[in-house]
Order: structure tokens, then C-alpha cells, then sequence
């Protein structure tokens, strides 16, 4: 058992103070391979969905002609986003298709002309420090950029928040703290100035005075170079935190920074913070300066599965089928494909799956790793509630579940659980704590919607 | 080539788990107590092999019986009857008829652990509860059957003669003097089957906490608080009170059962003190010399009061008095 480094030197590693597991981290698949530009194949499929908030509406109809960088859905309402052609070509046929998120999605399935041509006269502020932020926030908006962690959330909305809100740090999410996933890792290590161009823009658009970037220590080498580049500022500073799961969610990410808690149900801004992972920032970066909307994205093919573990630059709607057979194609081994990483990850029945914009990895786990157990009774270890980072009691909850006593979970918290399974990942009696969890969110969270129509659909 | 579809596994997150079991636990407590059993038999010979083998056989025989005429899945060899079969035993004085510990395995099993639901679902330590059970129903076999390692020169364990000297018995007192703290820590005393070595338990719980089956809060609250006691109010018997009668197989290996005890950091530490201070409560003011069966049961009783009342504090929760 490796013993986890708390200290650099006798300097205590920032980190988050309750809970946390230490899953292997495996990133010795993928992190030495530098990222690699993958060719896009003949055929994309763009969904208008790949975002949370209102899914964007086609603009294209078969038989259309698209450049690279065109908008082919536009955003519909505040939180929601355009989306853009990632190639040049011709509209093939707009109709539903498979998603990642398990339900069929409207989308856009493009033939590609192999020309790479972008569109004419897109829109860029490479002089943006004389911009109105404003405008910056409606050319983000437009360009289509979301988080790129995997959470996907529309980055303007961030940078707009409530009225009176005042951003004291704009933290950089540089932490990737899901076993298996290097994408992050290697941007920060081979593109380090535009993660910092792209921070500069954030701090500026939000009024923060002070940029963080957070990196867990499993990266010395990315540490290394972005403190190089900050060395000789005061305005960005770059923490090595603990490798300690989950400490890339924000909210534990903002705890081992400021030291600030953010209120159960509350926004980030309120401790003062926004963050944003590093894809974002380099996305933002190339909106902003070069006038490039989101179109590709760095996604890390790993795992025993996989027979050549990558780090590739995919253009959004090449189909996962083009990224195995880049890296060399799945093992008869491999038993379970995962997009994402393990803990929080989305498992698939079929390799016949566009890229989006949120898809961090692509994770090929083998039959052995994955054996299906048996449930066993809670035998009350406790490991479950001293790992959870939020405090709660995820045996009970798991109990009160699965005896569908729902006010009880709602009286436990079970709205506050984060969803990042540790408490499942640790359980010996091998309870399926999380999907309980969730079964309780989800029907809490419906039980309240119907209770909101039938007092009349009240704010 | 002509490809046959493969079947992937599709499931929610997470899609890892850590290496441990429920049987790797079980079967790591059962390593545990081994020393203490090894002491045992060292110290009283054959009859102690006896007991052990009577009360972990009954145990392992009473759970598969029951869950075969049941028809439950069987889990007889999970770990858990086996550490109640030795729990049992050494909870029983050396020199008890063999259907002693027969009786107490087999009541821990069916009454304690079964008709209450099975693992995880009983209220009470089932070890526990037998021990009490048998005391009850044949105190002369659990309250004077004492064998003695050869040169101990007494007829009562050194806990039954400090409740003498506090009745007022100087031959007692004088006993005691005689009874060195090398013989309290090794096991060389009067004393149940696997209580007597603080040594061997101490090598035995030393593993657990290194495998991090049991946390430090049950343990330390729970000796701590007696310890605090005896010292204010029996301080020449202090290490008596630490190192002979149940007070570490109870603090290590009894208090620290999972299933009956707190899920709640704080909960732990009240429930640590509860025993603790009703063990000397019971020892020195009570109508027996040991207290720490009945304590640990006492404690059993509200560990879902105090789950209720201890639950951590939520990360984003408005603390009183905060901006």
C-alpha cells in the first residue's frame, strides 16, 4: 500500500477536511502519452443536447452545406448553448440518435468534405481587456463553451452571477482527481500558456482579483510548469493539493483552497469563488482570442481494455468507434466501456457513440475488474460515513431507500449527497449504496415537482 | 471476420470498489483472537481447548442448522458465527462443564442473532448477551469455576478479590499484593478463558487497528473513562481494573462490534464512555465484580438513540453564530 503524501517538503497539502477515499489512481495507462490529433473520420453525428439546460434546435436541414465553426443548433433560453459543425461538409440527415446519456437525442449527422475549412468572419476580441465583459459573456455563450470536467454546465452562466455577488478567487480546476483520466494532465503539461491565457480572460470577464489553479500532487510534473510560468506574479497562484478522491468536486475544491464552505444548496459564488476546469479556461482562450467556437476537445482512451492507452485531441460527434480502433482496438478481455472515469463515469452498451463535449475519457475496463457481487445486509462498519466528504449517513440512507421510507431520506439529506460514490466504492458488504441514494434524490426531487403543480405551479 | 456481439456490463456509478470484504473482516477478527486463544490453552490446559472447540462447533452447527430449516442462503462460514463461538468461550471460566459454552453459543446464535433478523439486523452483541445469559442461569459455573495457572496461590480472580477488600476482607488485600503486574499483564491470573492476557489481546487488537477494522474511539472512550474512574475512586487497583477481568476483550473485541454499536464519530466516543463508566459503576458499587458484559448491553439498548442524536455535521450546513 503506497503511503499518500500530505506534505510537500514540511508544508501541509491543501485538501478538503472530511472524508475522501484513495481509489488506485491507474494513470499510468495515459499519462506519459502526449496528445495526439485524431484525423475525423467520414461520418459525424453532433447531438443538439450536450450540455445541461435547454437543448439547442437544429438550424441545418439535410442536403445543407456547413463549414467548421458554423452554427448548425442554437441555444434555446439563458442556460443552453450553441452548437457548432466540428468539420466542413454536408448535412447528412437531422434525426434522433443513441447518446451517451442514455436516451435517443435529436441530432445532426454531417459527411465530411476532408477540406477543414472553418466559416468566414467569426467573431474574436484578441484585444478583450478593452472589451465590455458583457460581450465576452454573450461570445462565450455563442461559442458554445461549457465545462469541459464533464459537467458540462453553461460557462457563461457562471460568469454572470446574481446581481451583488462579487468573485474574490477564479479557481482553475486542474485537479482531475478520477482514477484513469489524464486529459487535463496532459493540456496542463503541453499547453500551460494557454491554460493561463484562458484564466487571465475568466479573471478579467469576472472581476476576480486573484486566479488559483488547483492540481493534485499526482502531477509534479504539471505543477512544475505552470508555477514556472507564475513565478513572477502575484495575481495567479498555482496549489498542489492532496490526492485525496473527490477533491476536484467544486465545492470540495473551493473548501481546500479558501477554506470556505459553500452553503447546502447554494452557489459557489457566495464564498466569493467561480471555478472552472482547464479545458474550460483553453476553450475560453481560443473563443476569445482566436475566434474559434467549441468544436474538438482532449479525451484520454485508457484502461487494461484497451490495447494502446491515448491522449487525443477528437473533434465532437467522431463516433467512439474511431478512437478504439486509433488506439489500437478493445481487448476480448474488456468487459465494461465506460465514458468518464470510474467513480462517476457512465457505462455503455455500445462503442457506436459520439464524442460530446463532456466526454473526458474513454475507459475499457476488463471482465475481471467488474464482477458482478452479491448485496450482503449492512453489517454497520461505518466506512461508508467516514468517507462521505458531505457528512452524511449513506448506510442509512441506503436502508431508508431501499424500504422506500422517502421522508426519512429527505430528512437525512440525501439532496446533498454529491453523487461521487464513495461510499459505495468502499462498502464490504458490497451495497449498492449510491444507486439507493439516488433512487431517493429522484423520487424526493418528483414528489416536490408534483407538489409545486398541483399547489398551482407556485414559483 | 465475422464478430459475435459482445455483451458489455452496463451499471451505474461507481464502477470500482475497494478490495474489501465482509468474510476478509470477519475472518480478520477471527485472526485476532487467536493469540488470546493460544494464551488460553497455554495457561489452563486441555480443558480450555475443550470450551473453545464446544463453543465455536455449537455456534458454526446453529447457525447452518437454522438457516438450512429456514431456507435462508447459508452463511455459516461468513466468519461471524466463528467469532461468536469464540467470544462465547472466552467469556467462560476455564473450568466450566463443557455445555456451558455450548448452551451460550447456541442461544447467542438462534435467540440473539437470528430471531432478530441475522447479521447486521441484531440489536444486541450476541456473545454478549450469552454471557450474561449463562451467568444468570448458572452463576456457580461462571462465578467460581476457576482454574489457576500453576503458582497462583488464590481461589478468586483478582477483580472478585477487589471487591473483597471493598467488603472489608484483609486477607484479600494481602492477596493482591502478592499478584505481580507482570502476571496481570501476561495472563498468569484467575480469570475467563480469553480475558486473562492483556498481552495476547493487546498483539491481537494491535492487528486489527493496523488492518483498520476497529477505530481507536471505541476502545480508548470506553478504557479511558473506567480508567479515569478507578483512579478517583479505587486508585491502589488501578492496573487491576486495566488488566484483569473483561475490560480489554470487552474495550477491543466486544464494544467494538460493528453492527451493535454507533455509525457516528461522536456516537462512538458517548457510547465508549457509556461503558466505561457503567463497568466501574457496576464493579464498585454494584452487586458484581464485573461490570462490562452488562455495560456493553446497556449501551447496545441506545446505540440507535444515539445514531440519532450524533448524526456529523452536514459540509454546507449553516452552523449557529457563523456569517
Amino acid at each position: 500500500m503506497l503511503a499518500r503524501k500530505k506534505t510537500v517538503g514540511s508544508v501541509a497539502l491543501k485538501t478538503f477536511k472530511r472524508g475522501g477515499i484513495h481509489p488506485p489512481d491507474s494513470k499510468h495507462y495515459s499519462e506519459k502519452a502526449a496528445i495526439e490529433t485524431m484525423v475525423p473520420g467520414d461520418r459525424l453525428v453532433i447531438p443538439v443536447q450536450q450540455h445541461i439546460g435547454a437543448p439547442a434546435r437544429a438550424v441545418v436541414q439535410k442536403g445543407d452545406t456547413v463549414q467548421r465553426g458554423q452554427v448548425i443548433a442554437e441555444s434555446q433560453g439563458f442556460v443552453s448553448v450553441n452548437i457548432h459543425s466540428s468539420v466542413s461538409g454536408k448535412v447528412v440527415k437531422v434525426a434522433s440518435y443513441p447518446h451517451p446519456m442514455g436516451r435517443p437525442v435529436m441530432a445532426v449527422e454531417i459527411e465530411n468534405d476532408g477540406q477543414d475549412s472553418w466559416a468566414a468572419d467569426l467573431p474574436k476580441y484578441p484585444d478583450y481587456k478593452n472589451t465590455d465583459p458583457q460581450v465576452l459573456i454573450e461570445h462565450i455563450k455563442n461559442s458554445g463553451i461549457v465545462g469541459l470536467g464533464g459537467a458540462t454546465f453553461p460557462t457563461h452562466v457562471k460568469l454572470a452571477p446574481p446581481p451583488g455577488s462579487k468573485a474574490e478567487y477564479f479557481i482553475l480546476n486542474g485537479v482531475e482527481c478520477e482514477p484513469y483520466l489524464t486529459a487535463d494532465h496532459r493540456l496542463m503539461l503541453e499547453r500551460p500558456a494557454d491554460v493561463i491565457a484562458g484564466l487571465e480572460i475568466l479573471m478579467f470577464i469576472s472581476g476576480a482579483p486573484r486566479g488559483v489553479i488547483g492540481i493534485e500532487n499526482n502531477k509534479a510534473d504539471a505543477i512544475a510548469v505552470l508555477t514556472k510560468l507564475c513565478a513572477n506574479r502575484s495575481d495567479i497562484e498555482v496549489v498542489a493539493l492532496q490526492v485525496l478522491y473527490p477533491q476536484g468536486a467544486e465545492k470540495q475544491l473551493i473548501e481546500a483552497v479558501t477554506g470556505r464552505e459553500v452553503v447546502s444548496g447554494g452557489l459557489p459564488i457566495t464564498t466569493g469563488c467561480i471555478v472552472n476546469n482547464v479545458g474550460t479556461a483553453v476553450a475560453v482562450k481560443e473563443a476569445v482570442v482566436d475566434g474559434r467556437p467549441l468544436t474538438q476537445r482532449v479525451v484520454t482512451v485508457t484502461g487494461a481494455g484497451i490495447k494502446t492507452p491515448r491522449n487525443l485531441l477528437v473533434r465532437v460527434g467522431v463516433s467512439c468507434l474511431e478512437l478504439v480502433e486509433r488506439c489500437g482496438g478493445v481487448k476480448d478481455s474488456m468487459g465494461k466501456f465506460v465514458l468518464g472515469g470510474p467513480m462517476m463515469g457512465f457505462a455503455q452498451g455500445d462503442l457506436a457513440l459520439p464524442v460530446i463535449k463532456g466526454t473526458s475519457g474513454l475507459l475499457f475496463l476488463t471482465d475481471g475488474q467488474v464482477p458482478l457481487y452479491q448485496e450482503l445486509p449492512c453489517i454497520r462498519c461505518a466506512r461508508c460515513v467516514n468517507v462521505c466528504p458531505v457528512g452524511l449517513l449513506p448506510s442509512t440512507l441506503g436502508e431508508y431507500a431501499s424500504k422506500h421510507r422517502m421522508d426519512d431520506c429527505e430528512e437525512y439529506d440525501a439532496l446533498d449527497c454529491l453523487e461521487c460514490g464513495s461510499c459505495q466504492y468502499v462498502c464490504p458488504a458490497r451495497r449498492n449504496l449510491l444507486q439507493y441514494i439516488r433512487y431517493a434524490k429522484g423520487t424526493i426531487l418528483a414528489r416536490r415537482r408534483q407538489a409545486q403543480v398541483a399547489a398551482g405551479g407556485k414559483k | 471476420m465475422a464478430e459475435e456481439k459482445k455483451l458489455l456490463t452496463v451499471s451505474t456509478s461507481p464502477h470500482i470498489r475497494a478490495g474489501d470484504s465482509v468474510q476478509r473482516i470477519m475472518y480478520d477478527v477471527v485472526l485476532a483472537l487467536l493469540p488470546a486463544g493460544v494464551g488460553a490453552v497455554y495457561f489452563f490446559g486441555l480443558p480450555a481447548l475443550v470450551l473453545i472447540f464446544a463453543a465455536v462447533a455449537s455456534a458454526l452447527a446453529t447457525e447452518y442448522t437454522l438457516q438450512r430449516l429456514m431456507g435462508e442462503t447459508l452463511s455459516w462460514l461468513d466468519g461471524s458465527a466463528l467469532i461468536t463461538g469464540l467470544l462465547v468461550a472466552y467469556n467462560v471460566p476455564p473450568g466450566a462443564p463443557w455445555w456451558v459454552p455450548v448452551l451460550g453459543s447456541v442461544f447467542a446464535i438462534a435467540i440473539v442473532k437470528h430471531a432478530y433478523g441475522g447479521l447486521g439486523y441484531n440489536a444486541f452483541n450476541p456473545a454478549m448477551a450469552a454471557r450474561v445469559f449463562l451467568l444468570v442461569s448458572w452463576p456457580k459455573y461462571m462465578t467460581t469455576a476457576w482454574i489457576f495457572p500453576a503458582n497462583t496461590v488464590t481461589s478468586a480472580t483478582p477483580l472478585g478479590l477487589v471487591a473483597k477488600v471493598a467488603a472489608g476482607d484483609a486477607g484479600a488485600a494481602s492477596f493482591l499484593s502478592g499478584v505481580s503486574t507482570w502476571d496481570l499483564f501476561s495472563g498468569r491470573i484467575g480469570g475467563s478463558l480469553g480475558e486473562t492476557s492483556a498481552l495476547l489481546l493487546l498483539i491481537g487488537a494491535a492487528y486489527l487497528f493496523w488492518r483498520k477494522v476497529i477505530d481507536w474511539r471505541i476502545p480508548v472512550s470506553f478504557i479511558g473513562s473506567a480508567m479515569v474512574i478507578a483512579a478517583i475512586f479505587n486508585t491502589p487497583y488501578v492496573l487491576v481494573h486495566l488488566l484483569s477481568g473483561g475490560l480489554l476483550l470487552g474495550a477491543f473485541f466486544m464494544a467494538t462490534d460493528m453492527v451493535t454499536s454507533p455509525i457516528t464519530p461522536r456516537g462512538q466516543i458517548i457510547f465508549g464512555v457509556g461503558c466505561g463508566l457503567i463497568t466501574m459503576l457496576i464493579r464498585l458499587w454494584g452487586g458484581y465484580p464485573e461490570g462490562v458484559s452488562f455495560a456493553i448491553l446497556l449501551m447496545n439498548a441506545v446505540t440507535p438513540l444515539i445514531d440519532r442524536y450524533t448524526r456529523p455535521r452536514k459540509f454546507g450546513s449553516v452552523s449557529e453564530g457563523s456569517k
